[in-house]
């Protein structure tokens, strides 16, 4: 099992909505792209779920959606702050692709910039509400962008690798028309390493539970 | 004093690490027939603690016995079963089927339909189904908890686990009940002034040993339970925010009773009972 380790916070940027948490890295593995920690959320009960945005040297970072008590404490952290930090957990994607195409949907883009450094930065799909989500983009450099209402199956083209990660109505728009697309998932989830049962989603028919089986999975 | 984990809080044979530093793994709660549990949302964070709707989620009776059960006795750790059911029969069938194990009877899960039949009633049927050490884990939603532990006392129970979950609501931003099943068990660190109260009523009542468990967040929240007249403690949400809280909360809780003069838990037990003297 991973460990479990207080990091320091190197600081937060702000990206249109969302903010860039960089954590000193310590001796954190940060894992494979689409993989998650456990982040302490000050003051809250419970840690969050956060796939691995980017992994530069002697950092680990995460982009919040600050929408609700815990994405809002974790964005309020400051440089020198200390945080528990549980991971890496779960299946991220596979990254034997012959022809990848990223698809990030509003946060969902959040394990994409990680993801676009292991395959060699292949083209990238980018899908937000706004011109202000758009901002986001500016993390993977040279994606296609959308904005609402245009979206991303919109544009998608035929015959791709497709690694996505978005909003469930996105990814369910993907998997109609790329059966075989690897898609990371999102659930509540209380504890990230499988004991608490809350995480569960229905695969083949069975409900599973998405912090072991997943984040990503691929339907085919 | 043995340090447990509460029954449905960790899942030992996806987290090995997390139930070896236990004294002993209680199990999800066990059903006779197999249950996939309640449909997602199941987990609900508040300000001040959780809400669960799992809805005992397990393989059923047979394939626990044939599967699960073999599989948890390799991790080297003593056994607790949680057995559960929706019938007197239910229960005692299942206990009857075990063997090698302590017992805890689910007599208070709010996230099922109960069994219509009293809490006394379940203990006296599994008494007569079974020699295995049987601890009833009793709600604290109740007028006179000294009163259940006395009749489940009276019907044959060995222990107590207090206590389980309380009955909750959380609303979403659109004020829907977030959880699908609409309600769910609130724990973590709000839930511990009525575990104290609730082992602090028991341990007047009955001299069983008493399981404390409820909001146990560090080694003086475990000292507190056992100063009320907790014999073991166990972890509940904790588990999901730290799968290192037992080897912590022990040691959190060797310096605690260092700090208050007391050479062991034994010393500590029960010490919110006596008077003070001036």
């Amino acid at each position: 099992m991973p460990r479990r380790e207080s990091l320091r916070v190197a600081g937060v940027e702000p990206i249109g909505p969302y903010s860039l948490l960089r954590l000193n890295r310590g001796s954190v593995d940060p894992g494979t792209p689409g993989q998650f920690f456990m982040l302490e959320a000050p003051g809250r009960v419970l840690p969050r779920a956060l796939s691995l945005c980017q992994a530069p040297r002697g950092e680990l970072t995460f982009l919040i959606d600050p929408v609700g008590p815990g994405t809002i404490a974790l964005s309020q952290l400051e440089a020198g702050d200390q945080i528990a930090v549980f991971g890496p957990l779960g299946n991220g994607f596979r990254l034997d692709v012959p022809r990848p195409l990223l698809v990030g949907g509003g946060i969902g883009i959040a394990p994409l910039p990680y993801l676009a450094e292991a395959l060699e930065h292949p083209p990238a799909i980018l899908g937000f509400r706004t011109e202000f989500h758009a901002e986001g983009a500016v993390l993977i450099p040279n994606a296609e962008v959308v904005i609402d209402p245009v979206l991303v199956t919109d544009v998608l083209p035929a015959d791709r690798d497709v690694l996505a990660c978005g909003p469930e109505p996105m990814l369910e728009a993907i998997r109609a028309r790329v059966p075989d697309a690897q898609l990371a998932w999102e659930a509540p989830m209380a504890c990230g390493y499988g004991a608490c049962y809350g995480c569960v989603v229905e695969i083949d028919g069975e409900l599973k539970r998405l912090c072991v089986e997943g984040p990503v999975l691929c339907s085919s | 004093m043995l340090l447990l984990n509460a029954s449905g809080c960790l899942d030992a044979l996806t987290a090995p690490g997390t139930a070896q530093q236990l004294d002993a793994f209680v199990t999800k709660t066990v059903t006779p027939e197999p249950r996939e549990g309640n449909p997602p949302v199941r987990i609900a964070e508040t300000d001040f603690g959780m809400l669960n709707a799992i809805g005992l989620a397990n393989p059923g009776r047979e394939r626990f016995i044939r599967e699960t059960l073999p599989e948890l006795r390799l991790l080297g750790r003593p056994i607790w079963v949680s057995v559960g059911g929706f019938s007197t029969q239910d229960y005692a069938e299942t206990c009857e089927q075990l063997e090698d194990v302590t017992i805890e009877l689910n007599l208070s899960c709010p996230n099922v339909d109960e069994a219509p039949e009293s809490a006394a009633e379940i203990v006296a049927a599994c008494r007569a189904a079974t020699g295995l050490p049987l601890y009833a884990k009793l709600s604290p939603a109740t007028w006179d908890i000294g009163e259940s532990a006395r009749a489940v006392e009276a019907a044959g129970a060995d222990g107590l686990s207090l206590v389980n979950t309380l009955r909750g609501l959380a609303l979403d931003r659109n004020l829907h009940p977030t959880l699908a099943r609409s309600t769910g068990g609130y724990s973590g660190p709000a839930l511990r002034p009525v575990a104290l109260a609730a082992v602090h009523a028991c341990r007047r009542a009955t001299q069983l040993p008493i399981v404390g468990m409820g909001g146990v967040q560090s080694g003086r929240d475990a000292l507190e339970l056992i100063a009320c007249g907790a014999n073991h403690v166990a972890l509940g949400t904790v588990l999901f925010a730290d799968p290192e809280a037992p080897t912590r909360v022990r040691a959190e809780l060797a310096q605690e009773l260092a700090r208050a003069g007391f050479s062991s838990p034994e010393n500590a037990l029960s010490v919110a009972h006596e008077r003070v003297v001036n």
